[in-house]
């Protein structure tokens, strides 16, 4: 039985895209919860599969050209295979999401107000006064100057920020309950990026939504996230509380990641790239997809190239997972004392 | 906005002098005798055919015939046949050399049974082509977008007076499914029943290409973010084709409308032909067969008129579509 504050719960998802090269396997194997007034950030390099397993979410797949399997739960309601019609009934009201470009993101030939007021008429029976008027308090919700006025104009008379802005009194106008960004941050400025997240905390804890923030930023993961997913080659690596995975890695991947985040502290001579590149997602390497690139598989034998790891709780610490063959005490201890 | 549309004014104004110009010389300093041309079975004395030329201001120099004839389409001008005095009002294109009507008449009288024709067309081909576009987008790669594709591919290749014989042939005259054209004197009804057969022909001809512009400019448009953004609001799939999708890609279906209803309204020649409509086309080819200058320079006059003020059209009705267009 599911705890009612669980809005989101994804069993063994796999996500596919057959193509003439062959099956891209986006995402595989994964499972994660995401939990009302929780933010729950997904982290992973460009083509890790976590906008793909995002879309997911709402069924934004095309079926004829995907192959979807395991389970997406959304309040109870299953959407892997689910018809056209129940999805359009789950969009934008209990899952809405926030794009990475707004700038694309918005129809470049509608008015703002117009196109958050769709959203809202799409699922309530109010005339398009109305719609409007709750499309203009949005955009005044969500720190928009002049909503009036700037309802009527169009998005290329936006700035960026001003365009996120939108795109989330967009994602916002149904109450949704849960609320995926995807990449919210990364068009944007540093300063509107600030602007933007903070407001996305506000308005979780005045919603009291879930969010779910896709990101590849781990210092965006460190302001905003309760909890967070590592992704790698279309699979969780490792998850548990924020704060937790940050200060104490147990994937090497993970570790990596944060070891590549340069510290004023440090000179530019000392970052450390994480060595190789993600492999390709049409002919995965065997065994763990992240060996190739793992600075201690050489040290643990040939189990690394034969064998996949299983997705498994941590012995001993709640709620959190990894993917990884070190994962016996003895190796994790050795991780931590190579990390310092 | 405003100065932008006065340029482009003034821009089409520019192309219609130099049409007006190269129409002139081509015709008026060309090899073709219009004394001849108006001798009944070419049998006229030397002295006849000077005095044609004399009444039809022919002797007189080229630079004063182009100031006559420029002056007449503002004005209107007279004209002398054999001792009557003709008035040809403003817009004067010259008077027929065989009909002895002004030319501006001639072609206004078969106007309507062009326009209406015209019409009839663009709403078959907007209908049936878009939407085959809209559909087979949606469906690409499958069987009925190979079908339909492919159909209108080969639909396409066939030469169209060859489609038009047959289709005039089989559903007009042997089996008389549609109705046959009647003369639009004969009455509003019968004439905009014979009407059927062709718009539909040339409708479902224009269709074709009309299908592959908006299947392509489709699959682009439902590829972008702003339709995802657009099925994530849980907009049925209808309005995330029509109002969003539709609306991105619909920009050069219009442009390549323009320039077509430009084409059809300046006459169907072999569809006039074929399905004996009294329209513009069949005045230019009856009017170049008997060497009748200025109706053949009155019909490219118009032409060209309708081609650049479609063209304006076209570029008003874009900044309609493309909000952004109304900044520059």
């Amino acid at each position: 039985m599911t705890p009612a504050d669980v809005v989101l719960e994804v069993t063994d998802l796999s996500v596919a895209f057959p193509t003439e090269d062959g099956v891209v396997r986006a995402v595989s194997g994964l499972s994660y919860q995401a939990r009302l007034g929780r933010t729950l950030a997904i982290v992973g390099e460009s083509g890790s599969g976590k906008s793909v397993a995002g879309m997911a979410v709402l069924g934004l797949h095309d079926p004829r050209r995907t192959r979807t399997t395991g389970s997406i739960r959304l309040e109870g309601e299953e959407v892997v295979g689910a018809s056209e019609w129940t999805l359009q009934a789950l969009r934008s009201t209990t899952a809405a999401m926030v794009f990475q470009d707004p700038m694309s993101s918005l129809h470049p030939f509608h008015r703002v107000g117009r196109q958050v007021a769709e959203a809202y008429l799409a699922h309530h029976s109010v005339s398009k006064a109305v719609a409007h008027q709750r499309a203009v308090e949005m955009l005044d919700r969500v720190g928009i100057p002049n909503p009036h006025r700037r309802a009527n104009q169009f998005p290329h008379e936006f700035s960026g920020g001003m365009r996120q802005r939108a795109m989330i009194a967009l994602g916002l106008v149904n109450n949704p309950r849960l609320l995926i960004a995807d990449e919210p941050t990364t068009a944007l400025d540093v300063t509107v990026q600030a602007q933007i997240l903070d407001l996305l905390g506000d308005l979780r804890r005045e919603f009291g939504s879930a969010v779910i923030l896709i990101t590849h930023d781990l210092a965006v993961v460190a302001e905003t996230a309760d909890d967070l997913l590592v992704m790698y080659a279309g699979r969780a690596v490792e998850q548990g509380p924020a704060r937790e995975v940050l200060s104490r890695p147990s994937h090497p991947y993970t570790e990596a990641l944060l070891r590549s985040i340069p510290s004023p502290s440090e000179d530019a001579a000392q970052l450390r790239p994480i060595r190789g590149a993600p492999p390709s997602l049409l002919t995965p390497p065997p065994g763990c997809s992240f060996h190739p690139r793992c600075a201690f598989s050489d040290g643990m034998g040939a189990v690394c190239r034969t064998d996949a790891p299983a997705w498994r709780p941590t012995p001993g610490v709640v709620n959190r997972h990894l993917r990884c063959h070190l994962a016996d005490p003895v190796a994790a201890i050795e991780i931590a004392g190579g990390a310092r | 906005m405003l100065t932008y549309v006065l340029r482009r004014v003034a821009l089409g104004l520019t192309v219609l002098l130099a049409t007006l110009v190269a129409a002139f010389l081509l015709f008026f300093a060309g090899p073709a005798d219009p004394a001849q041309a108006m001798c009944p079975e070419q049998r006229c004395s030397a002295e006849r055919l000077v005095e044609i030329r004399a009444n039809l201001g022919l002797d007189r120099p080229l630079a004063v015939q182009f100031s006559e004839y420029f002056g007449g389409l503002f004005v209107g001008r007279d004209f002398a046949f054999a001792g009557d005095v003709v008035h040809c009002s403003a817009p004067c294109l010259g008077m027929s050399f065989l009909t002895k009507r002004p030319v501006s008449e001639e072609i206004f009288s078969r106007f309507p049974a062009t326009v209406l024709l015209a019409l009839g067309t663009v709403i078959v081909f907007l209908t049936v082509g878009v939407s085959v576009g809209v559909i087979t987008a949606r469906a690409r790669g499958t069987v009925l977008d190979r079908l339909l594709i492919g159909g209108s591919q080969v639909f396409g290749a066939i030469p169209y007076y060859v489609i038009a014989l047959v289709f005039a042939l089989y559903l007009t005259r042997i089996h008389g499914i549609l109705p046959q054209s009647v003369p639009l004197s004969q009455g509003l009804l019968g004439f905009l029943a014979g009407l059927i057969a062709p718009c539909l022909l040339l409708g479902l001809v224009y269709s074709a290409g009309y299908a592959r512009y908006t299947r392509s400019s489709m699959i682009e448009a439902l590829s972008t973010d702003f339709v995802r953004t657009a099925r994530s609001k849980g907009l049925p799939e209808v309005s995330v084709l029509r109002s969003h999708a539709l609306r991105a890609a619909i920009g050069p279906v219009v442009t390549i409308l323009g320039l077509d209803v430009a084409a059809l309204l300046s006459g169907t020649l072999v569809t006039e032909k074929i399905f004996e409509i009294d329209g513009i086309g069949k005045l230019s080819i009856d009017a170049l067969g008997r060497d009748d200058l200025p109706v053949i320079m009155g019909t490219v006059l118009v032409t060209a008129f309708l081609v650049v003020t479609l063209n304006l059209v076209v570029d008003v009705a874009y900044s309609f579509i493309d909000p952004r267009v109304r900044l520059s």
